[in-house]
């Protein structure tokens, strides 16, 4: 069990995953959103290779479309 | 003393329109008293505020420049006239952000789009009949002139990508993010934070449809980084993007520029 901060919330992960999966579990499409890591911005090539360690702090960002 | 065109000049009793615009304004042939179109047979009264124009006329930039130090007050003024604001996406917020800024008097503004003016955007996008076919940037430019010609406009016909972002506006104070499709929109804001942290910048997410105005908001994601919208209502179908909600947005999007300019930071 990993636990993590989500957008200021406590969540418990059953195991390791990347930020990409996270992202996907919530039913978002990684490509419209933005994540900060501990502080820093990830680049897009990074969500799938970087893991969530525990006490991580994430900050997501979602955007949906129309402008 | 009155007020010539926002210039105060001494008062005399019996002063007629007719004569302050031979004196003033030669060949002016409308004369605006407190408000009002006057006769030029009338008489002003000490205190009165006088516009006199030319049918047609444009003014100068010294007289552009005067009305907005009036009307905006001279800090608010020098502040924005001296600013550049990129504006990436020229559809329902790109194009009405740019003509709020234009009239507010933004001195450069950069704009940004590779779209041509289409049939289906004339529902909610600042541009007319006339311009169908235009580049948007070509179209918009033209418009901006209308408004207000002593703005400088500089148009980038380019699709930006995230890698392009920062070479094309790291000269501007603020930037808008006016993009239509998503994954742009985040990829925008991803290159700004990155690569840009000297700009302040104004994104947008949930515009669409024709739900509650008061659900648009400015949210402030850290200091001088903004995203404004519902965060929800996507373009979809069955919820299109119109002209109001659309606008509302964008005039946030513009009130946060201006905010950026002028140096306001919220504490929240």
């Amino acid at each position: 069990m990993i636990t993590i901060t989500c957008n200021g919330e406590t969540r418990r992960l059953a195991g390791e995953m990347s930020v990409e999966e996270l992202i996907c579990s919530l039913d978002l499409n990684p490509e419209t959103v933005v994540a900060e890591l501990d502080g820093r911005i990830l680049n897009r090539s990074e969500y799938a290779v970087t893991k969530l360690a525990e006490g991580a702090t994430l900050e997501l960002i979602r955007f949906v479309g129309g402008g | 003393m009155i007020f010539v065109n926002d210039r105060p000049l001494p008062w005399e009793p019996g002063m007629r329109v007719a004569e302050l615009a031979a004196r003033i304004k030669p060949g002016a042939d409308v004369v605006i008293v407190n408000g009002f179109p006057a006769l030029p047979t009338a008489v002003l009264a000490d205190g009165d505020h006088c516009w006199l124009i030319r049918r047609g006329e444009v003014p100068s930039a010294e007289e552009m420049d005067h009305l907005l130090h009036a009307r905006h007050t001279p800090g608010v003024h020098e502040v924005l006239k001296r600013a550049a604001v990129g504006i990436m996406g020229l559809g329902g917020l790109g194009s009405p952000l740019a003509a709020a800024l234009a009239r507010m008097g933004v001195g450069r503004l950069l704009l940004a789009d590779y779209d041509v003016v289409e049939p289906s955007n004339l529902n909610r996008q600042h541009y007319f009949i006339d311009q169908i076919g235009l580049m948007k940037t070509a179209a918009l430019k033209a418009t901006l002139a209308r408004i207000n010609p002593h703005v400088v406009v500089e148009c980038l016909e380019a699709q930006l990508t995230e890698a392009d972002i920062p070479k094309y506006f790291a000269e501007v104070d603020v930037l808008a993010e006016c993009f239509d499709d998503p994954a742009t929109k985040a990829a925008a804001l991803r290159s700004v934070l990155r690569n840009l942290p000297g700009v302040g910048y104004v994104g947008s997410s949930g515009v669409a449809g024709h739900g509650d105005s008061n659900a648009i908001r400015t949210r402030r994601l850290r200091p001088r980084v903004y995203v404004v919208g519902d965060g929800e209502s996507a373009a979809q179908p069955g919820q299109g993007l119109m002209a109001p909600r659309v606008g509302i947005a964008a005039h946030h999007q513009a009130n946060q520029v201006i905010r950026l300019l002028l140096g306001v930071e919220e504490e929240r």
